[in-house]
């Protein structure tokens, strides 16, 4: 089954043959990395928008070196200096982007669903790259690349997730990505940070990490976001790094070959001690690595799965068909 | 073109490639995916049933060229993202004479999307090109230096190469182009 999509705006829409197809492709594109020359000519003459409303590093030099790779050229639209300051709408923005002939947008905002309406309002491809505490496809595919790569299946394992749920979209696109292919979720933390609605979609809910920690085979920590201790929903990082901090200790009682993840950036002896974090089971510097094999597959599958531009009139497709 | 016939023409490729290298010097086939590869093979097993080739060192690699095509995105009734295969090449190409292996040589734009590829994984002292056949209709400036077959055909015509391991028979068929679709 071929790659039909223009957008990429989350993994829950995906069905588990198009997950498992872009997985593939992913092995192919990492390939080009370890080359002496690291770069394709698959996307010359493109233009790649990388439109970050919202504080990125990784993310976006991830997306800037595939882009890169794939020889697009790249065009950067940041909050400081643009007229999203001066009230005009995102979407807006977006047509006036289109209007300049570009070949997808690459979207970080934080509120949810604003890649879906610009995806629908124009013909370049959208590729979601993390909206409010909705998703975040391609770290959801980072993560399942890496799974796959370092346990050789995804299928029948038990994959924990460790923090602050109810704002994470990495843990969404996780939970759709995981348990579309087979695996079973378990998401532990602090009870206010971790909605019980989950359970409604198959995922078990934990509390004490004691329990559900000996039987993980991937253990994907999450990011405590400062921001949110404001709100009161976590006494303090000392007791969250008591409770739910990975250490040696706790590993102690974990399965040997257990791999640790955490999508960065890590706060050191909060959800994960120095020694676990750079530790022979951390993978976290695999998921950085695989995060650029990932875009540029969503770049290439995305931009090539788009309408023909001579096409997009019915009266020019009908002269293509007729070929 | 028959099994006997594409096993006879693989032969006589063999053959060419010992005679134009030294005593011992190695082979180094790199086929395109998918079925160049296969002839690569193939070729392979030829050298080193050969007296002459037997004990050669033999360098095998397979390219996948779909991110070096000219014609990604155009005109596709059917919009849908190409399928993209593994590029395997576990050798240093740099310094190497690296031979080419695909089924059919044609309007020559898959030819220069390898050498593209593979330029980009090194530097060959020299690069050739086998083919199993040469259907003509260049639109490039290229040519084979080892060919199994030539066949006259018209633009329109299909060839279709079939192999064994992938399509359960040896065979080269051309079929007649009722319109003008482009292979």
């Amino acid at each position: 089954m071929p790659w039909t999509r223009k957008d990429l705006l989350g993994l829950e829409p995906l069905s588990a043959e198009e997950l498992r197809l872009v997985l593939d492709q992913v092995k192919a594109f990492k390939e080009v990395s370890t080359r002496s020359v690291k770069k394709v000519p698959a996307l010359r003459g493109r233009t790649v928008v990388l439109c970050f409303l919202e504080p990125s590093t990784r993310t976006r030099a991830s997306f800037e070196l595939a882009a890169k790779r794939l020889s697009a050229d790249i065009l950067q639209v940041q909050p400081a200096s643009s007229s999203l300051l001066k009230g005009e709408s995102v979407v807006d923005t977006a047509r006036n982007i289109e209007a300049m002939q570009v070949d997808a947008v690459v979207l970080r905002h934080n509120s949810s669903g604003i890649p879906v309406r610009v995806a629908q309002a124009i013909r370049p491809s959208v590729i979601n790259a993390g909206d409010g505490s909705h998703e975040h496809p391609t770290q959801g595919l980072v993560d399942l690349f890496t799974i796959l790569e370092k346990k050789g299946r995804i299928e029948g394992l038990n994959v924990l997730i460790v923090g602050d749920v109810l704002h994470s979209r990495v843990a969404r696109s996780d939970f759709w990505g995981l348990s579309k292919l087979g695996a079973k979720v378990t998401f532990c933390g602090p009870p206010p940070l971790v909605p019980a609605a989950f359970e409604g979609f198959g995922a078990r809910i934990a509390t004490r990490l004691e329990d559900v920690l000996p039987e993980a085979d991937v253990v994907i920590a999450l990011r405590i976001q400062k921001e949110r201790m404001e709100e009161q929903m976590i006494p303090s990082f000392r007791s969250y790094a008591r409770l739910y901090g990975i250490d040696e200790a706790k590993l102690a009682r974990a399965k040997p070959d257990v791999l640790i993840m955490h999508p960065g950036p890590v706060n050191r002896g909060v959800e994960l001690a120095p020694e676990v974090a750079d530790g022979p089971r951390s993978v976290i510097l695999d998921q950085v690595t695989n995060g650029i094999a990932v875009r540029m597959a969503a770049l290439f599958l995305t931009i090539s799965a788009q309408e023909p531009a001579a096409s997009s009139k019915p009266a020019a497709q009908t002269a293509a068909v007729s070929l | 073109m028959d099994a006997a016939g594409i096993d006879r023409a693989l032969t006589r490729i063999a053959h060419e490639l010992l005679e134009q290298r030294g005593a011992g010097e190695s082979v180094a086939l790199v086929g395109i995916r998918s079925r160049g590869d296969l002839l690569a093979q193939r070729l392979a097993r030829k050298i080193q049933e050969l007296p002459e080739g037997a004990g050669r060192p033999i360098l095998m690699g397979a390219l996948d060229i779909t991110l070096y095509r000219d014609d990604v995105g155009l005109a596709a009734p059917q919009p849908a993202a190409p399928v993209i295969h593994a590029t395997e090449v576990p050798f240093d190409v740099t310094g190497r004479r690296v031979v080419i292996v695909d089924d059919v040589l044609f309007t020559g734009r898959t030819v220069r999307a390898a050498m593209d590829a593979l330029t980009d994984l090194g530097r060959p002292q020299a690069i050739e090109l086998a083919v199993l056949v040469d259907r003509g209709h260049r639109e490039l400036p290229i040519k084979a230096n080892h060919i199994g077959k030539n066949i006259p055909t018209a633009r329109r015509d299909r060839v279709q190469v079939r192999l064994l391991e992938t399509d359960g028979a040896d065979e080269v068929m051309v079929e007649e182009g009722r319109d003008a679709v482009d292979a």
